[in-house]
């Protein structure tokens, strides 16, 4: 097993019909992702690269028994198309879309708290999930790592790459890129309490950058609720503070943001943070090794 | 994108929020003719878009229009946090009954947005949000529902404003509000709003932080863009699209996807310290998923044309476009440069790995590009390329 996304999950696309949409979709299906079909309202009834092109995410769903969408519509549509995704009540929605107003990704994200989070939203701007094996939802490449017992959340999406390419030998349960955007829909936490909670996930890395306080936050909740072992590491250590402005955002957050602050909040409840993306890989190889 | 204290007010204005009167100077003539023109006495404010400007003695009261000049003369062209001041707001000054604090902005822990609001308003607010939190009142807004008049009072009223405030502050968060939304703010901050002593409401200070992600919609707001603070470098590889950033360093730094790129800076930063003069990065370039020969000569051309670079080092992780794609591209953008006139003169420390890294790697290999050299792993390949830099190369 994996989380969010098994062997057994039917993926629809919306915005499968647009470059992005139909490059990505090609590629699943070559991988043998189970990708069922399209939604986009101007394009009913059409076949798409082989598959079906339905009106509405409600009418793909019962059409085919879809239960995970993958959004690739531009960024201005976006809102609306989650929103769509929420109305239908459909499971796993992964928003790949990059460029989203924070305006409209609060607003969505409001929308699925009020609607009773029924939808697991993961992004926007973030490569997907992929399960090694079993299913790849989004743009991550399926063939740089195989299946195995690491879990890996991460808000970048070349350094979830690297980081699975060079424990490819050792294999992933399940890989979550949740993207960089101050507002995300699903978030470390999330993760990390379903890779906890996985019985085929045996160690977690994560992967945090510079901004916010999410990793902070994680820290604290591994601290009280995680048992797996949990290396991470965090990028950002030498970038050039950011042009802040106004007293606001230290008020709300109490936390610099900075990556030394990350690393110390994750070190001080007995994770092992990596200097750099290959010695944080050393660090996992070490514990599953040990095992 | 942050605008400067006198664009947000101008913003306020256009949203009907009291604003002091005042007059932008870039010269301390300016200066004084604004201050003939608003009549008695002015304050001087230094435009810069950082906090903290009041204790570094950026904002000075003068009586008169002389007084203005002479206190523009000292303002102008001060260094307030690495910020240089290249003009001030000339604004009337304001009876100031209290002082308050008010903002509007993205909670990004809870999802959702905030409203802050304090009767203990001014320069120490962050000390008083530490010191005594509860007369900071943060107020959860849900943008399904937003902020009416009503909504507007009751956040006035947790922020402990007195009752004289609460009419003319209502009306002022409700049209702050709007600002917000309408403008695809994801910061707007009033500190002080004050109570004047005329019984008045107003925005004495603006913030306002606009999500460049908004532009689409949002035409006028590239109307706020400071092209006079722009660096050179900066403002050609926006030209083209690129993702650059300038940094202080000399090891030129080109890299897929903005993680692997900070990653990139981290690590070669690190490298750098075992070698003589610590060479450090000279920039951040994202060339994004595709790494296609145009981007990569593009970002090439732009990184060699930095005068304090001394070597580059080339960071690409094959994902989907594979590293045999992204070698044909870096040899495609040497033959782009040749043909353009351009030389590469630095050596060039090239790291490939994830899809077919070994044909990657074979295939630049073959073209035997002037001064470029292959290094394995990332980390390897820093340290070779900090080494290069210290060289002077």
């Amino acid at each position: 097993m994996a989380i969010w996304l098994t062997e057994n999950s039917k993926i629809i696309v919306q915005g499968m019909t647009g470059g992005e949409g139909t490059k990505h979709t090609r590629r699943m299906l070559a991988a043998g992702v189970k990708v069922v079909g399209g939604v986009n309202a101007r394009k009913a009834g059409i076949t798409h690269e082989g598959l079906p092109v339905f009106g509405t995410v409600k009418e793909a769903m019962e059409q085919t028994g879809a239960d995970v969408s993958v959004v690739f519509v531009p960024p201005a549509a976006t809102k609306a198309a989650v929103r769509e995704a929420i109305d239908a009540e459909i499971p796993l929605c992964v928003v790949i879309t990059e460029g989203v107003p924070v305006h409209d990704t609060t607003e969505f994200w409001a929308y699925a708290v009020s609607k009773g989070n029924k939808t697991r939203i993961i992004g926007p701007n973030c490569p997907g999930i992929a399960s090694p094996g079993a299913s790849n939802a989004g743009i991550i490449p399926a063939d740089i790592t195989t299946k195995g017992r690491v879990g890996l959340v991460s808000k970048s999406g070349t350094l979830t790459y690297q980081l699975m390419y060079e424990l490819r030998d050792i294999g992933f349960s399940t890989c979550v890129g949740i993207g960089g955007d101050p507002v995300i829909g699903t978030t470390h936490i999330d993760a990390l309490q379903a890779f906890q909670e996985d019985p085929e996930t045996d160690a977690i890395v994560m992967i945090g950058e510079i901004g916010g306080d999410a990793e902070e936050r994680a820290a604290a909740y591994i601290d009280e609720h995680v048992t797996k072992p949990v290396v991470a590491y965090v990028a950002g250590f030498t970038a050039p503070e950011g042009k802040t402005m106004g007293h606001a955002g230290a008020i709300v957050s109490g936390s610099a943001g900075t990556a030394q602050a990350k690393k110390e909040a994750l070190e001080k409840v007995g994770v092992r943070v990596g200097r750099t993306p290959s010695e944080t890989a050393r660090l996992m190889r070490e514990i599953m090794s040990s095992r | 994108m942050d605008l400067f204290e006198h664009q947000a007010k101008e913003l306020f204005a256009e949203y009907g929020i009291p604003v002091p009167r005042g007059i932008v100077a870039h010269t301390v003539e300016e200066a004084r003719a604004a201050a003939e023109q608003l009549t008695g006495r002015v304050v001087v404010k230094a435009q810069v878009k950082t906090g903290g400007r009041g204790k570094a003695g950026g904002v000075k009261v003068a009586d008169d229009a002389a007084d203005a000049q002479a206190k523009a003369t000292q303002i102008l062209g001060m260094d307030i946090k690495g910020h240089t001041v290249h003009k001030v707001l000339i604004e009337e000054a304001s009876q100031i009954a209290e002082e308050y604090y008010f903002s509007f902005l993205l909670d990004r822990a809870n999802r959702t947005f905030l409203a802050i609001c304090s009767a203990s308003g001014g320069m120490d607010i962050e000390e008083v949000a530490h010191t005594a939190p509860e007369k900071v009142a943060k107020v959860p807004v849900s943008p399904l529902t937003g902020v009416d008049r009503a909504r507007a009072r009751e956040i006035a009223v947790a922020g402990g404003l007195p009752q004289q405030a609460l009419d003319g502050a209502a009306e002022l968060i409700e049209k702050l509000w709007a600002v917000f939304v309408d403008e695809d703010a994801s910061l707007v901050e009033v500190n002080p709003m004050i109570l004047s002593a005329d019984g008045q409401v107003k925005a004495l200070d603006g913030k306002v932080t606009l999500d460049d992600n908004a532009n689409f919609r949002q035409a006028e707001h590239a109307a706020y863009v400071d092209k006079a603070a722009e660096d050179p470098l900066e403002a050609r590889a926006k030209e083209k699209h690129l993702n650059y950033v300038k940094l202080d360093g000399n090891v030129g730094i080109i890299g897929n996807g903005a993680g692997l790129v900070m990653s990139t800076l981290d690590v070669v930063a690190y490298a750098g310290e075992e070698f003589p003069g610590q060479p450090k990065p000279a920039n951040f370039l994202d060339i994004g998923g595709g790494a296609s020969a145009e981007v990569m000569a593009n970002g090439l051309e732009i990184i060699l044309s930095d005068p304090s670079v001394k070597s580059v080092f080339v960071n690409v992780f094959g994902g989907i476009t594979a590293c045999d794609a992204v070698a044909n591209g870096i040899v495609s953008a040497f033959q782009l440069l040749q043909s353009r006139g351009e030389e590469v003169t630095h050596p060039l420390v090239v790291r490939l790995d994830g899809n077919n890294a070994a044909l990657g790697r074979q295939i630049l290999a073959d073209a035997a590009l002037p001064r470029v050299e292959l290094v394995d792993t990332m980390d390897e390949a820093a340290k070779r390329a900090a080494e290069l830099a210290a060289v002077g190369a």
